[in-house]
């Protein structure tokens, strides 16, 4: 494994640094900020330690990244494979139009997480947020898989206008009750045995990334948020 | 049954002498105009489904057709014109917003129309380009501003990437989806074979146009379709896509019918689901932000590739170009009001947005004032008609233009401006298999090609004429336009002097 030493570097060199790595095991230490680590990148194993910048792994095509700490704004934008463990917490647009491979958050994320995801064939994004999330959850997501587990059970799991534009994929939340009100593209429902059978091969994971008990996380009630339907604004238009 | 209150605003003119009971016109028609009654043993018509887009009056063997004008017509009013009556009639019916394709079609003015150019004369003699090299070749990409020399006195290449062209225009986005598969090829074949660009729009690239990368700008919208680290490397340019001339405020959405199994594998969605891509990108809200995504495309693509951010003229699309040559973009392009769409709604399409004159004339200015108009270079794009209109924009500033209904044209396209029913007569803005076959890509690339070596041979003629023989001596070169009947307030926002001054 190969270890950059990021402090003062700019993201510039940070990237040409990871970019060019002919070790595909690189830590990251001392990252304060630095953006775009890892865009467009297959076939490395990244460790950070410190806080990386805004669009960590974006378009990324393949790679596995942890990170000990924080994580900042869009996180796996467009990412079409690979895998992003983030220890601490993620800002806003976390998973934006992502494609393919897994993001796992252990505490919050912010705003708009999961939005425009979408599946296509062997493509299946997931993200699984340990924590709460802010308003926006999976705006226009058209496919995969966001899971929103609030395991220090906060009062307000989501924020508001959770899945608006929402057209496909699916959205748990482990909870007893929504306390946020729902869009009307959302139907919301109690997850089925089959639902919740999908959902446990990625909390396992999940648990075990992060050193979890599985058992305690599925122990509990979950919604499953699904569209109402497949072409929302089908009956919106008239020829002219 | 309710009365229906909408009339046909054509009528379909068969000369029964001439017709000879074909069908072609039957086999032709995807509105399913045109019917054959074996009674009376006569070709009918049922012209509530025309949508005067001449492929029958084209494929007539014996010329039989004509689509005319009807002069069926609602009592006059200046106010509440036919179009206005009809509007309400079809919400009345619906409930709809109603839905339109193409450019802007209303009586606005045309300011390419009020502008002339120079010719010299005795002094500063005209140059033959028959005779005489004459240099269209266009450059696109940020210059650097210093020439900066290593310790041992070398020059150090400090050049941004460039797109090189050798034409100053371009093919405008159009995604595989809106427009056809064959559309698509013509328009790919056709750069490639004149030495500029096509653009995918937002739907991503068809795995059979990859070889046409070196030749294809690759768009990037909010909705993220076909993006990928391939995508991305495979262009020779990346855009943004941050706003559209026909929609500026209005994001794109391919209804789900028209995601067929090729258009799902490209744009990498399921079949049959809505494409939508909202006017905003989720992730943008400053100046700061799109430097974000410029930068992070920029990262994905190891900095070979120019990044283009693509506006709409609006109202202050000055101090947005402003900022945005600042946000590390190389190019910008910017739409005209007038720029053409698969499907708009109507109401923004015809009333939202500013000319591209206008708008040109004073983000050149803008740019230069600020002492930035070298960070990028601009491309016009929004109903760019001829050689002439290309002339005048790299005059009043642009570096290049992007054509899309002209390259439409090109293809054989009649301005029906039916494009969001999906049922294109000639095989351009369908995904139907019996419909796009019918657009030859040999003969549209060659159509395309036709076109702009024309365009390109006027381009040179009327350089020639100003007594320039290179298009960088022409771009920004103001004092090579008159304006003729306009206002002293759009003579200073085009920056240019009455003819006579």
């Amino acid at each position: 494994m190969v270890t950059i030493d990021c402090l003062d570097k700019d993201y510039k060199e940070v990237c040409d640094l990871v970019r060019s790595s002919q070790d595909s095991d690189i830590k990251l230490k001392n990252v304060v900020g630095q953006r775009y680590i890892a865009a467009g990148i297959g076939g490395k194993n990244i460790k950070i330690e410190g806080v990386p910048g805004n669009a960590l792994g974006a378009y990324m095509d393949g790679s596995n990244i942890e990170v000990m700490a924080s994580v900042q704004d869009a996180v796996g934008d467009t990412m079409n494979e690979g895998k992003i463990i983030v220890h601490g917490s993620s800002g806003d647009a976390t998973g934006y139009a992502m494609r393919g491979g897994k993001i796992y958050i252990n505490g919050d994320a912010g705003y708009r997480t999961g939005i425009h995801m979408k599946a296509y064939k062997e493509k299946f994004p997931v993200i699984i947020i340990g924590g709460k999330v802010g308003s926006f959850l999976g705006e226009y997501m058209a496919g995969g898989i966001l899971v929103v587990l609030n395991l220090a059970g906060n009062k307000d799991i989501v924020g508001n206008f959770t899945g608006v534009g929402m057209h496909g994929g699916k959205i748990f939340l482990r909870a007893k009750e929504i306390t946020s009100p729902l869009p009307p593209q959302v139907k919301c429902e109690d997850a089925s045995e089959e639902d919740l059978k999908e959902l446990e091969t990625y909390l396992v994971e999940y648990a075990k990334d992060f050193n979890l008990n599985e058992k305690n996380i599925m122990d509990e009630h979950f919604f499953v948020l699904k569209p109402n339907s497949a072409n929302p604004y089908k009956r919106l238009y008239t020829a002219n | 049954m309710a009365i229906n209150f909408i009339e046909p605003l054509y009528e379909v003119v068969r000369n029964q002498d001439r017709c000879i009971k074909c069908r072609v016109c039957e086999n032709q028609c995807s509105n399913e105009v045109h019917r054959y009654d074996s009674d009376l043993k006569v070709m009918l018509s049922d012209e509530t489904k025309c949508v005067n887009c001449h492929r029958c009056v084209a494929l007539c063997p014996t010329k039989a057709l004509k689509i005319v004008k009807s002069d069926n017509c609602f009592k006059e009013n200046a106010n509440w014109t036919q179009a206005n009556m009809t509007s309400i009639y079809k919400q009345a019916d619906t409930a709809g917003v109603l839905l339109s394709s193409m450019g802007n079609p209303e009586p606005l003015p045309v300011y390419w129309d009020k502008i002339l150019i120079n010719a010299s004369q005795v002094t500063n003699p005209p140059i033959d380009p028959l005779r005489e090299p004459m240099e269209t070749r266009t450059f696109l990409g940020a210059k650097p501003k210093d020439i900066v020399k290593d310790k041992s006195g070398n020059i150090v290449n400090n050049l941004p990437p460039q797109l090189e062209l050798s034409t100053p225009i371009m093919f405008s986005a159009m995604s595989y989806g809106s427009i056809s598969y064959n559309a698509h090829e013509s328009l790919a074949r056709a750069a490639t074979e004149l030495g500029i660009l096509y653009n995918t729009g937002e739907g991503g690239l068809h795995e059979d146009f990859y070889k046409y990368g070196p030749n294809t700008i690759v768009q990037v919208a909010s909705g993220r379709f076909g993006v990928n680290k391939d995508f991305l490397n495979t262009g020779a340019a990346i855009e943004i896509k941050m706003g559209q001339g026909a929609k500026p405020g209005i994001g794109g959405h391919l209804p789900g019918q028209k995601v067929t199994a090729d258009v799902s594998k490209t744009r990498m969605i399921p079949e049959g689901s809505d494409a939508i891509s909202p006017a905003p990108h989720h992730d943008i809200y400053s100046i700061e932000d799109l430097r974000q995504l410029v930068y992070s495309l920029k990262e994905a693509s190891d900095y070979k590739k120019p990044v283009i951010v693509k506006i709409a003229a609006v109202h202050n699309v000055a101090v947005i170009a402003s900022g945005i040559a600042r946000s590390g973009a190389d190019i910008i392009a910017i739409d005209g009001f007038r720029g053409g769409t698969g499907a708009a709604p109507t109401r923004i399409r015809d009333n939202v947005g500013i000319p591209i004159e206008l708008a040109l004339a004073t983000v050149d200015k803008r740019l230069r004032d600020e002492g930035i108009r070298d960070n990028v270079s601009l491309v016009v794009g929004g109903s760019i008609r001829s050689s002439a209109d290309v002339v005048k924009a790299i005059a009043l500033g642009a570096d290049a233009c992007y054509i899309a209904t002209g390259a439409l044209l090109a293809l054989g396209c009649h301005l029906c401006r039916s494009c969001h029913l999906g049922r294109c007569n000639w095989g351009i803005a369908t995904q139907r298999p019996d419909l796009t076959k019918r657009l030859n890509p040999d003969v549209g690339s060659q159509r395309l090609v036709n076109l702009i070596e024309a365009w390109t041979h006027e381009i040179k003629e009327m350089m020639g004429g100003m007594g320039i023989n290179s298009i960088e001596a022409l771009r920004g070169n103001r004092l090579m336009l008159r304006g003729v009947g306009l206002t002293e307030k759009e003579l200073e926002i085009l920056g240019i002097k009455h003819a006579g001054e």
